[in-house]
């Protein structure tokens, strides 16, 4: 972690969201998911643009942490995906992620953050098409609610603290 | 630090929908990038040399390579960059091609996506810190899984190597399905003559050992170091005494059981030698349809067998084995034609599967290789072939090509002709596949030669008339309803996966497709490998292959396991977890989550304890660093400074 912390915060109205487009942060396990976005691509399954992929070596790797601070630094949706349950390259990972996650998702709202901005999924190296309607749904769900104004930038300017009631 | 960028254009492949040489030039000003650049083909030889030459001309500290997913190219820009005098470690992929030039048309979104997954791992990059492998033991042992031809090739040719080799079948014979076939397509050579002495090869080799009717309960550790626990099942006769003499088949007086090697048309002993060319010869017990074991009076065969070999008190045993590298080679099963009820496949007896009709063309099958229905024991006239039942089907699920059926109903058509030169065979096909050696030559000679009439066009129904079978179909060439009745009908079932298939990769910690075939590591470049380093693939466990393709799989695992055996230790991955001792708070946690065991106590001065990895033991999961409260323990490569480093970069 470089001390900086995020470099600049876009500003509430969320124009600069516009401009940049929504931005979804999407974890893949390097040994399913990840391979089934390279098979989609290798078929040439159109998707929406606004994925990007972090490459992790299991979804058992992921910490809440991960999650919790793209969204409240206004990544606009959370992917996380992995082998399916029962598949795993290290035999459990995927079991302690969907515990963790499906924890973390009832503590969303207290954070102030709709719920609908994080989802999970399971999704093997072979499954080129799955992958692509995950994404592409995920992606039509989050551009319906829209930029993430981010908890951050909330309290940061009105110094009032999100009731996640929007 | 100093990081060089190369986005590489994969000739259009990237550079038609994203502009390469913007993402190089933009490249330019985030952090630490004191050079980057555009080239046509990075991976190519002088795409490589050109990131040499510019670590030593620039003095680069670290190397980006935007280009195609480094599931692909990873290995050979790490090993470009060593070359150049870096660490391996210091170097990270940005995927533009499969997760971005190739899944959108927007150049403007793709570009911009571009930059943000190469701004992501550059960012990643500045906290990477070079890593060195260490070194563990290889214990030069193959297990093979599946004693069928793909098998039986890949034990042979690494015992051959000097290896010792490990069989595990979970049928009480060996041969697999090759060993129920009577001729081969397109040589019509007897099947059981070319693949019987490879079987005695197996059984009379030194350096293999067999475990036949048994399965695989379990398997740790890792390449080079596998741990497996086999289960053999109770046969209930003492196969180390048994002679295979068959003086008990003989003498039960069970005579109802099912016959599995005869696909069900005769009817076996309940103890039983499935077939005289069989490997391992010896006797076994079906505990389902014999009376001792049913709590009748009987005990015929232990009063029979001159060795005294059989144990009614026999319980399954579980054996250890290690080993340092797997081949799979668990073969295929074929469809249930039930599932097409308008064929009336087991309803109707005269409807027969192709591995059935295989068996009825056998010297050694149940009418002692003379062509009989299977309700009268009439010798037929008319057959007639149903190709493509469980094959190219999407409504049931099977709409892949089996690749076999089109070759083996010429081969049983030409065979039929030859055993009743009388006799008239008729093909319903949808289309012929017949790629191959001599291949398309066969079904030619089969159509010309031997007056097989062919008719292009799905069968619609088959019903019963007096005691022959109406098959009811459409000529699609002529554009007409046919109908044609036949004494036998024989459906070309399809190949499905393995049963358990599935169960199987779990345990190995391999991926399979929807259909339960096993995914390769690469279909083209990688097709014997998986995923996880030391187990390889051979045959139709893989996807639906004939006999000269799974053998040369056999053999290409095989080398594979060679040329890993040539080594005496390999190198560990070094991308795993690492204790910081000045943050554990010996909290245990890290230790209860992981799945290998690779954590334990360790003591220091004073009795004050730490968690410690094995590094030799630890795959890199990472669960124990998502676990440990105060983040003391951090998965090398992938540490939460890493991950996060690059999700800053999003919220930028």
């Amino acid at each position: 972690m470089t001390d900086e912390g995020p470099r600049s915060i876009a500003p509430a109205d969320g124009t600069a969201a516009d401009t940049q487009g929504i931005k979804i942060v999407g974890f893949l396990c390097n040994w399913c998911s990840y391979g089934g976005a390279d098979t989609a691509g290798v078929c040439r399954f159109k998707q929406p643009t606004d994925l990007r992929v972090v490459r992790i070596p299991c979804t058992g790797r992921m910490d809440p942490l991960f999650i919790a601070k793209s969204l409240i630094y206004g990544v606009d949706g959370v992917l996380v995906s992995g082998c399916h349950p029962r598949d795993c390259h290290y035999a459990v990972g995927n079991f302690y992620a969907r515990r963790r996650m499906e924890a973390f998702k009832a503590f969303l709202p207290f954070m102030g953050i709709d719920t609908r901005r994080f989802k999970y999924t399971w999704v093997s190296a072979s499954e080129g098409q799955q992958w692509q309607k995950v994404v592409t749904e995920f992606s039509e769900q989050i551009h319906e609610l829209g930029p993430n104004p981010g908890v951050r930038r909330q309290t940061g300017e009105n110094s009032k603290v999100s009731t996640g009631l929007r | 630090m100093r990081i060089g960028v190369f986005v590489c254009s994969c000739g259009t492949n990237i550079a038609g929908t994203v502009d390469t040489k913007r993402v190089a030039s933009e490249a330019l000003s985030f952090a630490d990038v004191v050079y980057a650049t555009n080239y046509m083909y990075t991976c190519s030889e002088p795409g490589q040399q050109e990131i040499q030459k510019a670590i030593t001309e620039h003095g680069l500290q670290g190397v980006v390579v935007a280009a195609c997913s480094p599931r692909m190219h990873e290995p050979t820009f790490r090993r470009a960059v060593e070359k150049a005098g870096l660490n391996r470690y210091m170097f990270e992929m940005a995927n533009i091609r499969e997760h971005v030039s190739w899944i959108g048309t927007d150049k403007e979104a793709n570009t911009r996506k571009a930059l943000d997954l190469v701004r992501m791992a550059v960012a990643k990059l500045r906290f990477n810190a070079p890593l060195f492998s260490s070194k563990a033991p290889v214990n030069k042992r193959l297990l093979v899984i599946g004693g069928g031809v793909a098998g039986i090739q890949a034990a042979l040719d690494c015992a051959e190597g000097g290896m010792d080799v490990v069989m595990v079948e979970r049928k009480q014979y060996i041969g697999g399905k090759m060993a129920k076939l009577d001729k081969t397509f397109p040589t019509i050579d007897c099947s059981s003559c070319i693949l019987g002495p490879k079987m005695v090869d197996v059984s009379q080799n030194e350096k293999i050992t067999l475990y036949a009717a048994s399965q695989i309960e379990s398997i740790n550790g890792y390449i080079g170091n596998f741990t497996v626990d086999i289960r053999k099942k109770a046969t209930y006769v003492n196969w180390d005494a048994c002679t295979g003499c068959g003086a008990c088949v003989e003498k039960c007086p069970s005579k109802k059981a099912e016959d599995y090697f005869n696909e069900g048309l005769g009817q076996a002993r309940a103890i039983n030698i499935p077939f005289p060319q069989a490997i391992p010869k010896k006797a076994a017990i079906d505990a389902q349809f014999c009376r001792q074991l049913n709590g009748k009076k009987c005990g015929v065969c232990a009063k029979i067998c001159p060795v005294k070999a059989i144990d009614f008190e026999m319980k399954d045993t579980i054996v250890t084995e290690k080993v340092g590298a797997i081949i799979v080679a668990t073969g295929y099963d074929l469809f249930d034609y039930s599932v097409y009820g308008e064929y009336g496949g087991g309803r109707y007896p005269d409807v027969i599967s192709g591995i059935q009709y295989e068996r009825i063309l056998s010297a050694s099958g149940p009418f002692g290789g003379h062509i009989r229905r299977p309700s009268d024991g009439r010798e037929p006239k008319d057959i007639v072939f149903i190709s493509c039942v469980g094959s190219r089907d999407a409504s049931v699920g099977r709409p892949y090509c089996s690749g076999i059926c089109c070759m083996y109903i010429a081969k049983q058509a030409i065979l039929t002709k030859d055993h009743m030169p009388e006799s008239n065979s008729y093909v319903f096909y949808m289309d012929i596949r017949s790629p191959g050696k001599n291949y398309d030559e066969f079904v030619r000679r089969a159509q010309e030669e031997y007056g097989v009439q062919y008719i292009r066009g799905r069968v619609g129904k088959i019903y019963q008339r007096g005691d022959r079978m109406v098959v009811q179909g459409a000529d699609t060439l002529l554009g007409v309803q046919v109908e044609v009745e036949a004494d036998l009908v024989v459906l070309a079932t399809g190949v499905e996966s393995s049963s358990g298939a599935g169960e199987l990769a779990e345990k190995l910690r391999i991926s399979y497709d929807q259909y339960g075939f096993y995914m390769e590591s690469h279909p083209k470049l990688r097709p014997v490998e998986t995923n996880t380093a030391g187990v390889y693939l051979a045959g139709a466990c893989q996807g639906p292959k004939d006999i000269p393709s799974s053998v040369a799989q056999g053999s290409a695992a095989a080398s594979k396991v060679q040329s890993l055996f040539a080594h005496d230790t390999i190198e560990t991955n070094p991308q795993v977890a690492l204790v910081n001792e000045r943050n554990c708070i010996a909290c245990g946690k890290c230790i209860q989550v992981c799945p290998f065991g690779a954590i334990q106590w360790k003591e220091l001065r004073g009795g004050i304890k730490k968690a410690e990895v094995l590094q030799t033991v630890c795959q890199g999961c990472g669960v124990c660093n998502a676990t440990c409260p105060p983040k003391a323990i951090q998965l090398q490569h992938a540490t939460d400074n890493q991950i996060l480093a690059e999700v800053n970069e999003l919220c930028a």
